[in-house]
C-alpha cells in the first residue's frame, strides 16, 4: 500500500508537471469526444498519468487478491488526483502563475471539468474509480485486456485524425452523411465514440479467439492463389495512395508531397548510413544542391541562367547532386565511426553558409535566394497544386526506392554491406574502398538531389534557409526510426516522423517534446525499426529455425568438408 | 633463392618496439609453411605485412617475384594472396552465403548500373556466383546453411565459413592464421585433413600460425620459429624439434604472455 501511494503521488507530480509546463492546456484544445461529454485530449492525458501508475502498481501487486490490486489501484488514483487537487487549490493562493504561466484559471478549470475549488472531492473520488478501474484491467486476462485497449487506443485515433476522416468523407454526398452522424464540427459523437469501440474491441476479441483458424485456413488455399491475395494488400496500398490527393485536398496532398521529399532524402542517407554504415550529418547539402541548381536553371527570375523546363534540368541537378557527393566524399575516405560524422556535419553548414554569402550573392542571391522558378508542365498541364506535385513525388520516390531495392542485393550492395561489417576484412578480400565508398556518397546525394529539385518547384523560390543542420538530422532519425538498411522504413519513418507532425500541427512545440520521447522510447523497445531490414527480421525468426538444422549437424559427426571437389 | 613467396630483410617497429626484425623467408610454391613462435613473437604481425595490413619500414616482400611491400590490401588479394583471422572475422550481420558472394567480389564484373536495369549480363553473373557460393558452402560442410546470418552459425562452423570466403578468391597463397583455436581434438584432426585436402586437391599454397604443437608437426612441410620477432630457427619439423634454441624459446626463457602481435 505505500507502493500505490508512492507510485500514485508521482503518476499526480507528472500529472501537475505536464499541466504546468503547458502539454495539458495545448492539447485541451482538441476534443477527443464531444457535447454532452465534452473530453478533451488534454484531459484525457492527464488522466493517462494517473492511469498508468494505478496500472504498474496493480501490476506489482500481482501476488496479491484481485480485490486487492483494484484497492491498491484506487489508492494510487487517489493520491495522484490529491497531488492535482492541490495545484488547484493552492495554485491561486500560492500566486503559481508568477513562475508558470500556464497555471492560468482556465488550467484550474479544465482539471476540475469545470467546477471550480469545489469539485474537488469530486475529482478525488473519479481519479479514484479510475484508479479501481485501471487496477481491475490491469488484472483482466491478457485476452479482455488487449482488446479494450485497442477500443480506447481506435477512439483516441479516430479523435485525432478526425479532421482528416472528416475531409475525407465530406468529399462524397453518401459519405458526408456518415460523416454528419460521427461527428460534430471539431470532434466525434459521444455516441460514434462508443459505436467504434465497441467495434474495435469485438473485431479484435474476434480475431484473438478465430484468427488462429483463419489463418490455417489460408495455408490450404493453393499457392497461385495465396501469391494473389499477398498481392493484394500491397495493391490495395498503391491504389490508396493514388486516390489520397483526389480525396484528401490540398492540405493532406501537400503533407504527402512534404512526405515524399523526405522519403527521397531518407532513401538516399539509407545508402549511405543503412547500407555501407558512412554516418553523415551534412546529408541536406545535397538535397539544396539539387533544389539550387533547378533553380537556376529554371528560374524566368533575373538570376536564371538558362530557363530550362524542369524535366530538362532534373537530370543536370541529379547529376551535379552526384558529383558533388564524390567530390565530399573524396576528404572523408579515411575516417571512421564518431569522426565521419563530425566531419560531415560541416558539409552541410559549408554549403549553407557558401549560398547564404556576398561572395555568391551575384549568383546565388544570398538571403534573398532565386525567385520566380515555373512550375513543371507535363502533356500540356501546369503542375500547379500540392495535388499535381504528389503524384510527381510519387513517381520519383518510387523509381528512386527501386533503384535502392536492386542496388541492395546487388554486387555492390553487398560491398557496401561488408564495409559497414568490417571495412579491413572488406578490403583484404579485394573491395575497393575508394570506389565504393564514393558510389555510395554520389548515390545517396543524386537521390536527395531529386528530392531537391521537385522542393525547388513546389516553393517556386529557394532560400539557404530552407537547408538547416535540423534537416539532416531529421533525415538521420526517420530512417533510425523506420529501420536502419530497411526501404519500407524509410517510408514508414518518413510517415511517422514527418507526415504524423505535420497532421498534428496544433500542438505546436510540444510536437519536438513528443518526437524526442518518441525517438527514445523507440530505441529503448524497438531498436531495430518500425520496419526492419530483412536480415535483422530474419535473424530473430531464425533464432528458432536455425536450432533444427544445428541438433541434425550435432547427430551427424561433423566433416570438415565432402569431396566435392575444387 | 626462388619461391612462391620471398621476404627479405623484413623490419616492422610499432614506437620503439621492433616487432619483426629483419626477417628472412621463403615460401616453396605447393607448401604447408608453418610460423610458430611463443605469443608475441611477430607471427601475426609478419601476416599482417604481407597481406598489406601493415606497411614494413623495412625489407622487400616479393609474390612471383613481384615486390608486394606497399601495396593496398585490396590490391594484394587480386594478385592471389587470402588470409584468415586468429579471431574470427566474419561479416557478422550478413549471411553465410552473403560472406561466400563477397569473396567472390573480386572474380565478378557486373557493375551497379548492370544490377539496376537487371542486364542479362549481371543475372547470368549472379546466377553463376550463387552457384558457386553454395558449392563452395558444400566443400567446407556448410550445406544448406547459406541463408543463415555468420553470427548465429556455431563457432566450428564459423570457422569453416572464413575458409570458404577465402577460397572464394580464388587464392594461390593461403594465410591461416590458428585455424584449430578453440577446437576440440576431434575437430582439429578434421581441420588438418581439410587443410591439407586444399593443398592437395586445390593445390593452393598454406602459410600457417598454429599454436597446437601436434598439428604444426604433422602437416608441415617446413616450420619458421620466430622469437622477438627474429627467426631463431627454420627447417623441417623434425630439424625444428631438436633445436635447442627452439626448445629455449618455449620452455627456458618463457615469458609472461602478452597480446600475440
Amino acid at each position: 500500500m505505500r507502493d500505490a501511494l508512492a507510485v500514485g503521488l508521482l503518476s499526480g507530480a507528472v500529472a501537475v508537471y505536464l499541466a504546468l509546463v503547458g502539454v495539458v492546456e495545448q492539447l485541451h484544445g482538441r476534443l477527443v469526444l464531444a457535447e454532452p461529454v465534452r473530453l478533451s485530449l488534454g484531459q484525457v492525458a492527464l488522466f493517462l498519468a494517473g492511469l498508468v501508475g494505478a496500472m504498474a502498481v496493480a501490476r506489482r501487486a500481482a501476488a496479491g487478491s484481485p480485490a486487492a490490486a483494484v484497492l491498491a489501484g484506487a489508492l494510487a488514483g487517489v493520491s495522484a488526483g490529491a497531488v492535482l487537487s492541490m495545484l488547484v487549490l493552492a495554485g491561486p493562493a500560492l500566486n503559481v502563475r508568477a513562475m508558470f504561466v500556464n497555471a492560468s484559471p482556465p488550467l484550474f478549470d479544465l482539471i476540475t471539468l469545470g467546477r471550480g475549488p469545489g469539485g474537488v472531492p469530486a475529482i478525488l473520488a473519479l481519479w479514484g474509480a479510475l484508479g479501481a478501474a485501471a487496477g481491475a484491467a490491469a488484472r483482466l486476462p491478457a485476452g479482455a485486456r488487449r482488446p479494450l485497449a485497442w477500443g480506447a487506443a481506435a477512439v483516441l485515433l479516430l479523435s485525432i485524425f478526425q479532421e482528416l476522416a472528416q475531409l475525407i468523407l465530406q468529399a462524397g454526398e453518401r459519405t458526408a452523411v456518415v460523416a454528419d452522424l460521427l461527428f460534430t464540427s471539431d470532434s466525434p459523437t459521444p455516441g460514434a465514440a462508443a459505436v467504434v469501440f465497441v467495434a474495435t474491441v469485438a473485431l479484435n476479441a474476434l480475431w484473438r479467439a478465430r484468427g488462429e483458424g483463419f489463418r490455417r485456413r489460408t495455408e490450404t488455399i493453393p499457392p497461385a492463389a495465396r501469391r494473389v491475395l499477398r498481392m493484394a494488400g500491397p495493391a490495395l496500398a498503391v491504389v490508396a495512395a493514388l486516390l489520397l490527393p483526389a480525396v484528401g485536398g490540398a492540405f493532406i496532398s501537400q503533407v504527402l508531397v512534404i512526405v515524399g521529399l523526405y522519403t527521397l532524402m531518407g532513401l538516399g542517407l539509407n545508402l549511405e548510413v543503412g547500407f555501407a554504415g558512412l554516418l553523415d550529418l551534412g546529408f541536406v547539402a545535397f538535397f539544396a544542391i539539387g533544389a539550387y541548381t533547378v533553380g537556376l536553371l529554371t528560374s524566368v527570375g533575373s538570376l536564371g541562367i538558362a530557363q530550362m523546363s524542369f524535366w530538362a534540368a532534373l537530370p543536370v541537378a541529379v547529376i551535379v547532386a552526384l558529383v558533388a557527393g564524390v567530390v565530399l566524399g573524396i576528404p572523408v575516405l579515411g575516417i571512421r565511426g564518431d569522426y565521419l560524422a563530425i566531419a560531415t556535419l560541416g558539409f552541410g553548414e559549408i554549403v549553407r553558409l557558401l549560398v547564404l554569402s556576398d561572395f555568391l550573392r551575384p549568383w546565388l542571391g544570398g538571403s534573398q535566394g532565386l525567385l520566380d522558378i515555373p512550375k513543371p508542365v507535363f502533356g500540356g498541364v501546369e503542375l500547379v497544386g500540392p495535388e499535381h506535385l504528389f503524384y510527381v513525388t510519387l513517381a520519383f520516390s518510387a523509381l528512386v526506392a527501386y533503384v535502392a531495392w536492386r542496388l541492395q542485393d546487388s554486387r555492390l550492395g553487398r560491398v557496401w554491406m561488408a564495409i559497414r561489417e568490417d571495412e579491413d576484412v572488406a578490403e583484404a578480400l579485394g573491395v575497393d574502398l575508394v570506389s565504393a565508398k564514393l558510389l555510395a556518397y554520389g548515390l545517396g546525394a543524386a537521390f536527395a538531389g531529386v528530392g531537391g529539385a521537385i522542393f525547388a518547384v513546389m516553393l517556386g523560390s529557394v532560400f539557404p534557409h530552407s537547408f538547416q543542420l535540423l534537416i539532416s538530422i531529421n533525415v538521420l532519425a526517420l530512417i533510425i526510426v523506420g529501420g536502419l538498411g530497411s526501404l519500407p522504413g524509410v517510408i514508414v519513418g518518413a510517415l511517422a516522423l514527418v507526415g504524423l507532425p505535420e497532421l498534428l500541427r496544433e500542438f505546436g512545440e510540444f510536437r519536438f517534446l513528443v518526437y524526442g520521447a518518441l525517438l527514445v522510447v523507440m530505441m529503448l523497445l524497438r531498436p531495430e525499426g518500425l520496419w526492419p531490414a530483412a536480415e535483422q527480421r530474419r535473424e530473430l525468426r531464425e533464432h528458432v529455425e536455425a536450432t533444427e538444422p544445428a541438433l541434425e549437424a550435432a547427430a551427424a559427426p561433423p566433416t570438415a568438408g565432402e569431396p566435392t571437389g575444387g | 633463392m626462388a619461391g612462391l613467396l620471398v621476404v627479405q630483410g623484413l623490419t616492422k617497429r610499432f614506437g620503439g618496439l621492433v616487432a619483426v626484425n629483419a626477417l628472412d623467408l621463403v615460401v616453396a610454391e605447393h607448401a604447408i609453411h608453418s610460423v610458430i613462435g611463443p605469443n608475441g613473437a611477430g607471427k601475426t604481425t609478419l601476416f599482417n605485412c604481407v597481406t598489406g595490413f601493415y606497411q614494413p619500414e623495412e625489407g622487400r616482400i616479393l609474390f612471383r617475384g613481384e615486390p608486394i611491400e606497399g601495396l593496398r590490401p585490396d590490391r594484394i588479394c587480386r594478385l592471389g594472396i587470402t588470409r584468415t583471422y586468429q579471431n574470427i572475422r566474419l561479416f557478422a550481420n550478413m549471411t553465410a552465403r552473403q560472406n561466400v558472394l563477397l569473396g567472390q567480389h573480386v572474380h565478378l564484373r557486373s557493375t551497379w548500373v548492370g544490377a539496376i536495369v537487371a542486364s542479362r549480363f549481371t543475372r547470368q553473373e549472379e546466377l553463376q556466383a550463387h552457384r558457386e557460393a553454395e558449392r563452395l558452402l558444400a566443400f567446407v560442410g556448410l550445406r544448406g546453411k547459406g541463408g543463415v546470418l555468420a553470427r548465429n552459425l556455431p563457432y566450428g562452423d564459423q570457422r569453416r565459413l572464413e575458409v570458404a570466403r577465402a577460397l572464394a578468391t580464388r587464392p594461390v597463397f593461403l594465410l591461416l592464421d590458428e585455424p584449430t583455436a578453440g577446437m576440440n581434438p576431434r575437430e582439429t584432426h578434421d581441420m588438418m585433413d581439410f587443410i591439407r585436402r586444399l593443398r592437395d586437391d586445390l593445390g593452393i599454397t598454406i602459410g600457417l600460425i598454429e599454436h597446437q604443437m601436434r598439428v604444426v608437426m604433422t602437416i608441415s612441410d617446413r616450420v619458421t620459429v620466430l622469437d622477438y620477432g627474429t627467426k631463431i630457427s627454420e627447417g623441417t619439423p623434425r630439424e625444428v624439434q631438436g633445436d635447442p634454441r627452439v626448445i629455449e624459446a618455449y620452455l627456458g626463457s618463457r615469458r609472461a604472455s602478452g597480446g600475440d602481435r
